[in-house]
Formats: C-alpha cells, sequence, structure tokens
C-alpha cells in the first residue's frame, strides 16, 4: 500500500532507534506524551515500545475522543435512541462506551434502533429511507471529524432533508492538550502531536505549548516510522535545548491547516461555554454545538433529552491517567473492577486508553524482547 | 477515531464534483471531497480519507522528502554498521 | 506571548489561545478554565492530582512489587470461573470471541456437562460399535443470503463437512434444517437448494435427513439453515488443541478473511467495491492429503468467526502453551487487505469459511506443507509460527515492522451475522 508501506520499513526503524538512543544524556529519563489515541494504536500494533531505549517513556494522553464522552451524555443518546420514531446512527468505537445503563450494543440488544456507520453521510442514506423515522447522528471526535460533520449538516441542508439531527459531542483537542500542561504534576518533555487533527487545524496553534510552556511539540504521522521520526526529532530539540513546533506529517499536513474545513465547522458550529470531560472535569471552551442558524438539525433542540449530570464512579482515577500522573496498575479499581470488558473509566473503555492497552499488552512491554534486534 | 488511510482519486462521480471515486489498495469506494473544494484533487493524485471524506492531499515530494531523510539515515547507519564490521576483521 | 492561531476561521480555537495568553500575562488564575458550573466536589477533579492515593493508604509497596501483584491479580481473574454477567444476549455472544467462549462454558457447558463435550473441538469424537465417528452441528445466519463467491447453502454444507474434517473424520451425512420467514422467494429457496447440492456433490456427502419450519413475516430474515454431520474417523489420529506442544509449527492454508470482508462489503452498507470473494470451500479433501503423508499434525481447525486469532487464542489456552507467530508470513490479499485498513479491523480477527490452521510436529512441518499445498485450496499455505513455552496462554505476533505485540482474545463483535 503506498504511502503506508515504506513507512513500515523495519531496516530503518533500527537507524532511528540507534540515533535516539545516542541522543539520551546519561542518567536522565525522558517521557514524551503522545496525545491521540490513533498513536497510542500505532504503537502498540507495530509494537514500537520494544525499539526505545529505557530511558525513554511513552505517555498515552486524552485524545480519544470516544472516551471523554461523559456518562451523562451517553445516557442522553440513549434517551435520544430509545424514542420510538428515532434510528440513531453511531460509529462503531461508540458502541462500547458505558452509560448508567448499559453502552449503546445493551441497548440494541434491548431493541432500540442504534445503527453503526463509517461516514456520517450513510445517515443521510437512511434519513432518504425512511422518511417516517427521523435520524440521529451521534456526532463525535475532535477537529478531525467535525469537518466531516459539518458538511453532512450542510449536505442535509441542501438536499431539505427534514428529518435529520446530529447530537453534537465534538471537542476541541487545544483545552485538552493545556489541562494536561497546567496539570500540577506534570512531568512531560515534549509532545508528539496529533497526526489528522492538524490537517485541520494546522501547526500554529501548538506554538503556545512550545513557546509558553517551554515543551517541543512534533506533529507525527501514523505510520511506525512517522513515530519513531518524531521522537528522533523530539530529542533532537530537547538535547539542543530547543522548543518548537515541527511538522514531521508534512506530507498530510499543511501548516495553515485546512480553510474549507475550518470554514465548515464555524458556519455550522459554536463553542459551548463548558464541557464535561470523563476523567477530566469541566473544562471553558472545549467543545462545540450547532449553530442556532442550523437549529433544525440539532437534536437538543428538536427532542427532549434529560441532561441529567451524572458524576464520574467515585473510584475512578482516569483524570490522573490520562494526565500521566498515574501509571495503569497505579489506578485502585484497575483489573478489579475496571476491565476491558467492564470498564468504569475512558482510560478502559477504548481499545486505545491507556489502561485498555495495558491491561492487554503491559506485561510484555516491561520484558522488552529483543527479538527484533537480532534480525 | 483518527482513522485516516492514503488512496489515489481514479474518478469523479458524472455531475457531481463532490463526489470521486477512490482506491485503497484495489478497494474502490466513493468519497466526499467537498473539503478540498478550494484546491480539488485530480485523478491520479493522492488523497486522506476519514470517515468517507478527503481531509487532505497527500503531497508526494513532501512524501519523498520524508522517505529520502529515512533512506539516508538508514544507509548512514548501515555505514557506519559496515565500518564496525570492517574493524572488527582487523 | 506566542501568537494565536491567525486562521480567522478557527475561532474557538483562537478563543481559547486568548484566554490562555490573558491567563499568561497574569490577568486570569491558572484554574479559570477548570472551574465547574457549581459541582467542582462531584466531578472527577481533586485538590491534587495524585494526593488522594496517599491520604489515608498504608504505606505504598515498592513500584515494580506493586506491578506484579495487579499483574498477577489480572492473571488471576482471567483464569476464573466463567459468568455471563448480562441478563440479555448481545451480538457479542455470536461474534466467535469472549463473549462467545463465556457463554458456552457458562451456560450450556455447565448444563450439559460431560466429558465428550468438554474438549470443545469443531466435531465431538464419539465411539460407537468399534468405530470412531465424528459428530457436529451449526447454524448458519449469514447476512446476506447471496454474496461473491457463494451463499448460505454453500456455507451450510462447506462449514460442517470442514468442522468433521478438522476431527480428521471423512465426511458422510448432513441433515439439513430449514428455519424460513413468511414471504421468502420460493426461486431463492431452490437456488440455495441447488448450491447445498452442488456443495454436497462436490465434498461427497450426501444430505440424508432435514426439516423445515415457517416463522412469521418479520423473523428468520428470509432464511436460516441448520446442518448437523456425522463422518468416520478412519486413521489413527487423536486431533485436539490441547496437544500442541512447543516447538509445535503453526501452518494456514491460505489467505485470510476473505470470507468476513466479502459479506461486509456485500451488505452494501459501505459503498466498498472490490474484487473479493467468499473462500467458502470443503476441505476433505485437503485434510484426507495431509493425514495421509504425515502423523505429525496435532490439531486442525477451521479459521471462521472470530478468525485465525481466536483460534491461536484457543491453542494457547488449551495447550498451556505461548504462540509467537509472524506478521510477514501471514497470506493476506491486498484487496483484503486494504479494505481491513478503510474500516479500522485486523484482518487476523475475520473469518474464513476455507481455511484451516494446523498445529504440526516441527519434525513434519515441510511434508505438512507441501501436502496442504499439493491440494488446490492449500495453494497459498504458509507456516506462520511456532508454538512455544515461554509466556504460556499468551499469543503474540512480531510485527511486520520488527516489534511485538499481544493478539488477544477477541472482545466485541467486529463483523456482525458473517457466517
Amino acid at each position: 500500500m503506498r504511502f503506508v508501506d515504506e513507512f513500515r520499513d523495519a531496516g530503518k526503524a533500527h537507524a532511528l532507534a540507534a540515533k535516539i538512543a545516542d541522543l539520551c544524556e546519561p542518567g536522565r529519563q525522558y517521557q514524551l506524551m503522545e496525545v491521540c489515541g490513533g498513536h497510542t494504536h500505532t504503537i502498540y500494533k507495530h509494537g514500537l515500545e520494544d525499539y526505545l531505549p529505557e530511558q525513554v517513556t511513552l505517555v498515552h494522553g486524552p485524545g480519544c475522543p470516544v472516551c471523554v464522552i461523559p456518562m451523562g451524555r451517553v445516557d442522553d443518546a440513549m434517551a435520544l435512541a430509545a424514542q420510538p420514531d428515532v434510528i440513531m446512527t453511531s460509529f462503531g468505537d461508540m458502541m462500547r462506551v458505558p452509560g448508567s445503563n448499559g453502552s449503546f450494543f445493551d441497548a440494541k440488544a434491548r431493541g432500540t434502533d442504534i445503527r453503526m456507520v463509517y461516514s456520517p453521510l450513510d445517515s443521510l442514506k437512511i434519513a432518504r429511507q425512511n422518511p417516517d423515522k427521523r435520524i440521529v447522528f451521534m456526532a463525535i471526535g475532535f477537529e478531525t471529524t467535525a469537518p466531516s460533520t459539518a458538511m453532512t449538516v450542510l449536505r442535509a441542508a441542501a438536499q431539505g432533508l427534514t428529518n435529520f439531527s446530529i447530537f453534537c459531542n465534538h471537542v476541541t483537542i487545544i483545552p485538552a492538550i493545556k489541562a494536561i500542561l497546567d496539570s500540577p504534576d506534570l512531568r512531560l518533555d515534549g509532545f508528539i502531536g496529533p497526526g489528522h487533527v492538524s490537517t485541520v487545524i494546522g501547526c500554529r496553534p501548538y506554538e503556545f505549548i512550545a513557546g509558553d510552556y517551554g515543551k517541543p511539540v512534533v506533529v507525527a504521522g501514523f505510520e511506525p516510522l512517522d513515530i519513531l521520526q518524531s521522537i528522533y526529532m523530539l530529542m533532537l530539540q530537547l538535547s539542543r535545548r530547543e522548543s518548537t513546533v515541527q511538522n514531521q506529517y508534512s506530507r498530510v499536513v499543511p501548516w495553515d491547516g485546512n480553510a474549507v474545513a475550518l470554514r465548515a465547522i464555524g458556519q455550522t458550529m459554536e463553542l459551548r461555554p463548558y464541557f464535561e470531560w470523563r476523567g477530566l472535569g469541566f473544562i471553558s471552551h472545549s467543545a462545540l454545538k450547532v449553530r442556532s442558524e442550523y437549529a433544525a438539525f440539532d437534536a437538543e433542540l428538536l427532542f427532549s433529552v434529560p441532561g441529567v449530570r451524572v458524576a464520574d464512579p467515585k473510584a475512578c482515577q482516569c483524570g490522573e491517567v490520562l494526565k500521566g500522573v498515574l501509571k495503569p496498575w497505579e489506578c485502585k479499581v484497575f483489573g478489579t473492577a475496571c476491565t476491558p470488558e467492564t470498564p468504569i473509566g475512558t482510560c478502559m473503555v477504548s481499545p486505545e486508553g491507556a489502561c485498555a492497552a495495558y491491561y492487554n499488552y503491559g506485561r510484555l512491554t516491561r520484558s522488552r524482547v529483543r527479538e527484533a534486534s537480532r534480525s | 477515531m483518527c482513522l485516516g488511510i492514503p488512496g489515489e482519486v481514479i474518478g469523479f462521480l458524472p455531475g457531481q464534483p463532490d463526489l470521486a471515486r477512490v482506491d485503497v489498495s484495489g478497494v474502490r469506494r466513493v468519497i466526499n471531497v467537498g473539503l478540498l473544494a478550494d484546491d480539488p484533487p485530480e485523478p491520479g493524485e493522492w488523497v486522506l480519507i476519514h470517515v468517507g471524506f478527503a481531509l487532505s492531499r497527500i503531497d508526494e515530494d513532501e512524501a519523498a522528502a520524508a522517505l529520502a531523510f529515512l533512506a539516508g539515515i538508514g544507509q548512514a547507519y548501515e555505514d557506519e554498521l559496515a565500518a564496525l564490521q570492517e574493524s572488527r576483521i582487523e | 506571548m506566542t501568537q494565536a492561531a491567525d486562521s480567522q476561521d478557527a475561532g474557538w480555537i483562537q478563543e481559547v489561545l486568548r484566554e490562555h495568553g490573558e491567563q499568561v500575562s497574569g490577568e486570569q488564575p491558572a484554574a479559570q478554565g477548570r472551574q465547574a458550573a457549581g459541582d467542582a466536589g462531584q466531578s472527577g477533579e481533586r485538590a491534587g492530582p495524585a494526593g488522594h492515593i496517599r491520604r489515608g493508604s498504608p504505606q505504598p509497596l515498592p513500584g515494580t512489587v506493586r506491578e506484579e501483584l495487579v499483574l498477577e491479580r489480572i492473571d488471576r481473574a482471567r483464569r476464573s470461573r466463567p459468568r455471563v454477567r448480562e441478563d440479555r444476549v448481545t451480538m457479542s455472544h455470536g461474534a466467535g470471541g469472549k463473549a462467545s467462549q463465556t457463554l458456552i462454558e457458562a451456560v450450556f457447558l455447565d448444563a450439559f456437562r460431560n466429558p465428550l463435550l468438554a474438549p470443545l473441538e469443531d466435531a465431538a469424537q464419539l465411539h460407537f460399535n468399534g468405530s470412531r465417528v465424528a459428530l457436529t452441528t451449526d447454524s448458519y445466519v449469514v447476512s446476506p443470503l447471496f454474496f461473491p463467491g457463494g451463499d448460505i447453502g454453500d456455507l451450510a454444507v462447506n462449514g460442517t463437512v470442514n468442522d468433521l474434517s478438522m476431527a480428521g473424520a471423512v465426511p458422510l451425512y448432513l441433515s439439513a434444517g430449514f428455519i424460513l420467514e413468511e414471504g421468502f422467494p420460493v426461486a431463492d429457496l431452490t437456488r440455495i437448494v441447488a448450491s447445498m447440492r452442488a456443495a454436497a456433490d462436490v465434498a461427497g456427502v450426501q444430505v440424508v435427513t432435514g426439516d423445515t419450519k415457517v416463522v412469521e413475516r418479520g423473523k428468520a430474515d428470509g432464511c436460516y439453515i441448520n446442518t448437523a454431520g456425522i463422518g468416520v474417523i478412519e486413521r489413527d489420529v487423536m486431533l485436539g488443541v490441547a496437544r500442541a506442544r512447543p516447538g509445535d509449527v503453526i501452518i494456514v492454508s491460505g489467505p485470510i478473511g476473505d470470507h468476513g470482508v466479502t459479506i461486509m462489503l456485500a451488505r452494501g452498507e459501505l459503498d466498498i467495491e472490490a474484487d473479493v470473494v467468499s473462500d467458502t470451500a470443503p476441505l476433505n479433501e485437503l485434510v484426507g492429503g495431509l493425514l495421509a503423508k504425515t502423523a505429525g499434525v496435532r490439531a486442525l481447525r477451521d479459521a471462521t468467526r472470530g478468525g485465525v486469532a481466536t483460534i491461536l487464542n484457543e491453542i494457547a489456552a488449551a495447550a498451556g502453551v505461548g504462540v509467537l507467530v509472524s506478521e510477514d508470513d501471514i497470506p493476506v490479499r491486498a484487496q483484503v487487505r486494504g479494505a481491513a485498513e478503510l474500516l479500522g479491523i485486523d484482518p487476523m480477527y475475520v473469518a474464513c469459511e476455507g481455511r484451516l490452521v494446523a498445529v504440526v510436529d516441527s519434525a513434519q512441518a515441510d511434508t505438512a506443507l507441501a501436502a496442504i499445498r499439493a491440494h488446490p485450496q492449500g495453494g497459498q499455505a504458509a507456516i506462520i509460527g511456532q508454538i512455544r513455552a515461554e509466556q504460556p496462554g499468551i499469543v503474540q505476533l512480531k510485527t511486520a515492522f520488527g516489534g511485538t505485540r499481544i493478539v488477544d482474545v477477541l472482545v466485541g463483535d467486529p463483523l456482525p451475522r458473517i457466517c
């Protein structure tokens, strides 16, 4: 596969790994955070941590927009879906997120009409095919996915659809990173910056991280060599006491982002004053809602939604894990009450979450199998 | 969720400039290229696909530059290894 | 002081960066952005992020010791008695992964408990008047009924023929039970049954008994089929995944994931076109040829729901061994790979309907591989890995990139109603 296979060439990985090791100052530990769930996924899928020296640790950040949706919002979505004439459409990742009464998956088992879609546009097709039903799309994701939702709303408006709306749970990446940076127990040396979010918002929004917090940022692609190269670039900056934003994923990410996408978001959505993030609490100006001009497509206005705030379970320590303060196995409920099958908090819900990843792979990443270096 | 995959544009749907057919390793799908409206892609160009939309164009020059960098590092590494081997033989 | 994003369209980012700018220049307190609308006490926040784990806790153990304890706790939980937590059946229970296994063990095995059922192989191996007989059953609920490469009828015959073959049996007779939805076109039924006849002829079996039921419109989604089969185990073989031992090799008979991807695309919901067809095929001849050439086969499994990954985990669990496979060696068609990447699914978990996984004594590896390749169904067979003593119960994959990752038991249901 072009633009994929070349960036998975193991031969080059050894070279990068050697260079990363060379840049480690004796006795110093380096903690680098990858913000984006897709990066966490690549790291585990390809066993990337096996290539890193002992001194470099990767901390897995809160970049899983599915996992950070609080229970109250999941309950709201289930209430929407349960209405008799509603067909709810959703991405697959959302299906197992637990609310107060189980997940979408469980609701489906009870007879609720919830359908998995690959693209928000698929909802429009379902809406056209079911004129007597009201279709609600569960809109989730960071700025990567918001443009697609926006375009779908615009398309629905252009087509004059009257039975389609979205339940908007889009969140924005900058406040999440800022919440981590402002955490008093922060111990991070640099950031592997989100790849696909950056195709939309560009690289400029990260400048405050490098400038005001002194942490270098390298926007990274999703293939294993992309991530290794990004780690190398971070280590190079750290060794030179530099702190800037660099774009390793330049083949896809334009420095200025995608103006059309930003316009589409701006046209259809606006900031909520605050939004609750599961495990991180309330963060101001961190989420989007539908603009009043498109009220006809806003499920929150068309339907009555319970809107009850449900607190994170007291035992949940996701906030600390997300910020890199606690390791997954340090959380009191890890592995007992909270497992991938019975997740309590955000870090366990998604296969990309730090706790889910550690639960499944933790033992092995620690033992650092060096078979790769023998080849 | 961040899932984005490169695909080659092979054509447009007649009368629908927003909809392009792309090819990913022999698999074909129609996607919406509306987000690239400022500079629409041409057949033969590669785009990044995410939930049925093209999010960005793949810049082949940048890709080549990235691969050249990686090849360079790889070559330097191999040269070093070779030098190491030779010095052992003496 | 860094500049805010100068794209005037990204208003929501400018807003946040402006707040940040004000904070940095001291005009607002640092925690401004995180003040709750009136219920900070109830939210996930705490006064100091790590403070509460020290308050009132006993003296913390050294990090590595605590980590070991947690890992042991997870291991114990994994080994504990299965219990179905849900009070209703979900699609996961039919996916062939963890939930399916739990349902089987906690409900069916618990009720029917007997030594013939316990091995939970593809077919039961029975003794009958001095002969060894294999018995199996499978139900077919695939949607859509007709797809590139075959239809539900093909699956219904080949699937059961294959389950018998995995026990080393020569398949002989099938039963066929039909549950038909009111309104289902007879022409479709005729077509399906014609497929079954053709498949039975190729496999050398006969359908000798059957049943038909009709249910109201809205149930049975057109047509459900159950087939049961019996065959005779003529050779002196005792096949079973529990027999795998360290040193054995693992062979897969061809490219994986063809059937599952074909079904996903055939549903037409995804608007994806690709030249992938189902790999549904009878494997009895291939197995016969293999067992004739070598006595070194320890186990055979056909890779259906849950894919090759599920079988590897079953081997690891049943035999208490580790499994190490190499991504580079696993055959996957480019189009299957492309579709899987597009959809974010892993071909290792995708169903096949005409592929087997064989565990073979390493001394016989080459012979076994040659025997499988000699058959048209096995032309692209490959050795994909080996059994080892280390990390018992765990399946590891050496990635094409050189690192390793675990291939865990399937959780959830990526591709419903595949077979």
